[in-house]
């Protein structure tokens, strides 16, 4: 009766939804984790920013062109961007829900990060033996900073795809799954652009 | 022997019998009276059997209601310590005159000066601000709880971690000792050894965390979850005063969070960022902690200008008057935020013209704020005002904070501020502007949405005996500053030796005393309520005729908040519901779907502080451990998908009907 009141027929407007729709659970987590995405990228900016500005503060110690090695360095990118492509492959095979070769890709995708991981580990190893240490000048202070954060950056994400394919194999591709997926997958991505701003404006750029 | 100083090294780090400051009467005393009244109080939990309750009901709580009271909570204790603070650097400035040293030591004074500022920013406004948008925002748009309620504990839980090692370094060690924003090269490894700047940046990273998760997930909310309706432009002003807020926080605590790792491993790695020597640049410290400081000081005004605006609506019976340019003015605000940092250090060297730019920047503020306050004068023009408390507050602020602004115009002409830079005259302008503007503004938002959260209303002679105290005194303490800086007194100093500043600090010792009687009536206040809690009873819902939302349900509300979702049709909707006759929904209830408690933002939290402690005492292997620990606390979160129920229909139409026959037998 009262259901009427607050209906149409009356004058009065409608002031409670009565037959509202459940809203999907966890609806909101792409924006937020887009936001959180935006972020943490303040935060490369800041490292950017501060490398920018201490770049060619060698306190006459090593300087870029002595230290970098492109060609490892073009491995090493070429890891990067073909775990973007794989993590790909595993979104379609979501799509289709194809739980085995989403787990196959995923793996895929965590051998090549880690691969990435480990040319990082190794060029920072070469470096350190070289002298060219961060504490030996600012600009290597703000060199080892921001590539060790994009570094840890996508150490956190292969942990992360780890644990997801434990739990995809364990649960299956369900909504939950299917989200983080999704979330994992624009970390990964996300990275693979940072990636390419500390290419192009941390080696390249002061190499040629 | 020296093997067994390695051993002791490699369990404790740095941490030694010698840390504990037992040989310094003031701590050793503060540490009695905190034991015995921590003491009491946990024994009182005890006794009473409450540690069950406050876990199940409280501590695990993902209900935003819930939350919000506990951020505040945590303020009000830390206001106290603050004020603890302040009140002794008052003392001393008042005594330390003709030859005498005063009664803090210089090491001590440099500690307060440092804590006070940083308690009071970050672990009292801070915690107020998103205390009051966690109770109201959702309330406010309609909403069932916030987007994510498992991290909106865990934020709390992690700003209380921050807490406990802020307040650790009072009894365990000592705290930094070079001012609220540890400039390098003072706050370097070399000119500052100690534990004190570690314990600054972990405190701060550790509730940093809990910020920017807060700020991300009001930001989702209120983007997300308005109720159908609730176009931007018919969203109540609190709300989209802290949709700016958390707009900034954002954009500006990933900022706090690079520059403080920076600091650190210049402390830790010994790298170069901000040092003196290989090609370090600490201006680059003072402008990223600015980049991140300024918007903070918009972060803590804007939600309390949208306190203001919904108190002046309310009390005088009226509309806000220009709510669109209201609005504006709170968006223009928040994007000039991002524009005036550098204002901060304009006598560090920038040149003529950048220095032009940023004061040109930051007198333009003054338009938007300017006209926030010709709306708010307008509102009570020809309205009906009742002076309750909140009014009574935001007059105050309405005289107090154009007083301050005033004083920030000027502070923004860079010739002026090469005179007064770092003066008296400042401290007393932020002052001004952060009593005048963000606590008046909290006090208003807690006396007026006190009976929403507990369903009875706050004492109205104490609310006024703590008003006329905080008010009187806050003019005593801070106007004798103004003159103290335009005289060319400094802050920060411990001794003085020109016997005609005198006076001015007596004076201002004095208003310090009369804000305390203000806290302590506060606390009064509090108190007699509680105790009159039949008497100043809430059962409408509504005890103010509000205009927004939050007025709609009962008071407190249901844990659902809304058994249906309101359907929005103007702005000020309730005010719009009321006068149109509107009539509650009495049957066709439907089970609500609801998030789980969880206590894992607890353990989480705990961890995180842990390795915190850990890593300001060098004791590696506990923060290793404590990491690893907080990983796998993590990972274990995300193997429970099992986050939530319904609550049944029966239960929704039970407490609604119930709500309903108080309000029949009312009318």
């Amino acid at each position: 009766m009262s259901e009427t009141i607050a209906h149409e027929g009356t004058d009065k407007p409608v002031y409670f939804d009565l037959h509202e729709h459940e809203h999907e659970p966890g609806g909101s987590t792409m924006l937020g984790f887009w936001i959180y995405l935006m972020s943490d990228c303040l935060i490369f900016a800041i490292l950017f920013a501060t490398y920018g500005v201490l770049a060619s503060a060698y306190a006459a110690g090593p300087r870029p062109d002595e230290i970098f090695e492109l060609p490892l360095l073009a491995v090493n990118t070429a890891m990067l961007l073909f775990s973007s492509i794989t993590y790909g492959f595993s979104m379609i095979a979501m799509q289709n829900h194809n739980k085995q070769a989403v787990l196959i890709w995923l793996a895929v995708t965590a051998l090549f990060g880690a691969c990435f991981v480990g040319i990082e580990l190794y060029e920072f190893a070469t470096l350190i033996h070289e002298g060219a240490t961060p504490e030996r000048s600012a600009f290597l202070s703000a060199f080892f900073t921001l590539v060790a954060t994009h570094g840890l950056h996508v150490s956190f994400g292969i942990l992360w795809m780890v644990i997801l394919m434990v739990q995809v194999g364990k649960f299956g591709l369900i909504a939950d799954n299917r989200r983080r997926l999704m979330c994992l997958s624009m970390f990964w991505h996300f990275l693979d652009v940072i990636w390419i701003g500390v290419f192009t404006f941390v080696y390249l750029i002061r190499v040629i | 022997m020296l093997g067994n100083t390695d051993l002791t090294r490699l369990i404790f780090g740095r941490l030694t019998l010698e840390s504990i400051p037992y040989h310094e009467p003031i701590l050793v005393a503060t540490f009695i009276a905190v034991a015995i009244g921590g003491g009491a109080v946990l024994g009182a939990l005890t006794y009473f059997r409450l540690w069950g309750y406050l876990w199940k009901e409280w501590f695990t709580s993902v209900d935003h209601k819930r939350i919000g009271v506990m951020y505040i909570v945590l303020a009000i204790i830390m206001l106290l310590r603050g004020f603890a603070d302040a009140i002794m650097m008052r003392t001393q400035q008042a005594l330390a005159f003709n030859g005498s040293e005063g009664f803090l030591p210089a090491h001590h004074y440099d500690q307060v000066f440092t804590a006070h500022g940083v308690i009071m920013i970050f672990f009292v406004a801070m915690p107020l601000i998103v205390g009051i948008m966690n109770i109201v925002v959702p309330l406010q748009i309609g909403a069932r709880d916030v987007a994510f309620p498992f991290l909106n504990n865990f934020s709390f839980w992690m700003t209380a971690g921050g807490v406990i090692l802020i307040m650790a370094s009072l009894f365990i060690g000592e705290f930094a000792r070079t001012g609220w924003l540890a400039f390098p090269p003072l706050a370097d490894a070399a000119n500052s050894p100690g534990v004190g700047v570690d314990y600054y940046i972990w405190g701060l990273q550790i509730a940093g965390v809990g910020t920017l998760l807060s700020g991300v997930n009001f930001l989702v909310t209120i983007i997300k979850m308005r109720a159908t309706g609730m176009t931007m432009m018919r969203m109540p002003i609190f709300t989209w005063t802290s949709l700016c807020t958390n707009i900034l926080i954002v954009a500006s605590f990933p900022v706090l969070t690079a520059v403080l790792a920076l600091l650190s491993l210049d402390r830790y790695a010994g790298t170069h960022f901000f040092t003196n020597d290989l090609g370090g640049n600490s201006m680059m410290y003072f402008n990223l902690i600015w980049i991140w400081g300024h918007p903070e000081v918009y972060i803590l005004i804007l939600p309390a200008f949208g306190v203001f605006s919904e108190v002046t609506s309310t009390f005088s019976g009226k509309r806000l008057f220009g709510y669109t340019s209201m609005v504006y003015a709170t968006v223009v605000i928040t994007i000039l935020a991002y524009l005036v940092w550098l204002h901060h250090f304009f006598t560090m060297g920038n040149g003529a013209s950048v220095n032009s730019f940023f004061g040109i920047t930051t007198m333009i503020i003054s338009i938007p704020t300017g006209a926030k306050i010709f709306n708010w004068l307008f509102t009570m023009y020809n309205g009906r005002v009742r002076f309750e408390l909140p009014m009574m507050w935001t007059i105050a602020f309405l005289v107090t904070f154009t007083l301050g602004g005033m004083t920030g115009v000027l502070l923004a002409v860079p010739p002026v501020d090469f005179v007064v830079h770092n003066s008296l005259f400042l401290v007393a302008h932020f002052h001004n502007v952060i009593i005048g503007g963000v606590l008046f503004g909290m006090f208003a938002a807690i006396n007026y949405w006190f009976p929403k959260a507990f369903g009875f209303k706050l004492d109205v002679f104490w609310g006024k005996v703590s008003f006329w105290f905080w008010v009187i005194g806050f003019y005593f303490a801070f106007m004798p500053l103004y003159v103290l800086g335009l005289m060319g007194v400094t802050r920060r100093l411990r001794v003085f030796h020109d016997p005609s500043l005198h006076i001015w600090f007596i004076i201002a010792a004095f208003g310090a005393a009369l804000i305390a009687v203000g806290i302590g009536a506060f606390l009064m206040q509090i108190f007699v309520s509680i105790r009159n809690r039949e008497k100043l009873a809430d059962t409408t819902g509504d005890p103010w005729d509000g205009r927004t939302l939050e007025w709609a349900t009962s008071s407190p509300p249901p844990h659902y908040n809304f058994a249906f979702t309101p359907v929005v049709h103007s702005l000020d909707t309730y005010a719009d519901m009321k006068k149109r006759g509107f009539e509650r929904p009495m049957e066709g209830f439907r089970p609500i779907h609801m998030p789980k408690n969880t206590g894992a933002g607890v353990v989480i939290a705990a961890l995180a502080t842990i390795c915190g402690f850990a890593l300001i005492w060098y004791i590696w292997w506990l923060a290793a451990l404590s990491f690893v620990a907080m990983l796998a606390a993590v990972i274990a979160h995300t193997f429970n998908y099992d986050r939530d129920y319904y609550i049944p229909a029966d239960e929704v139409a039970a407490s609604e009907r119930a709500f309903a026959d108080t309000l029949a037998a009312r009318s």
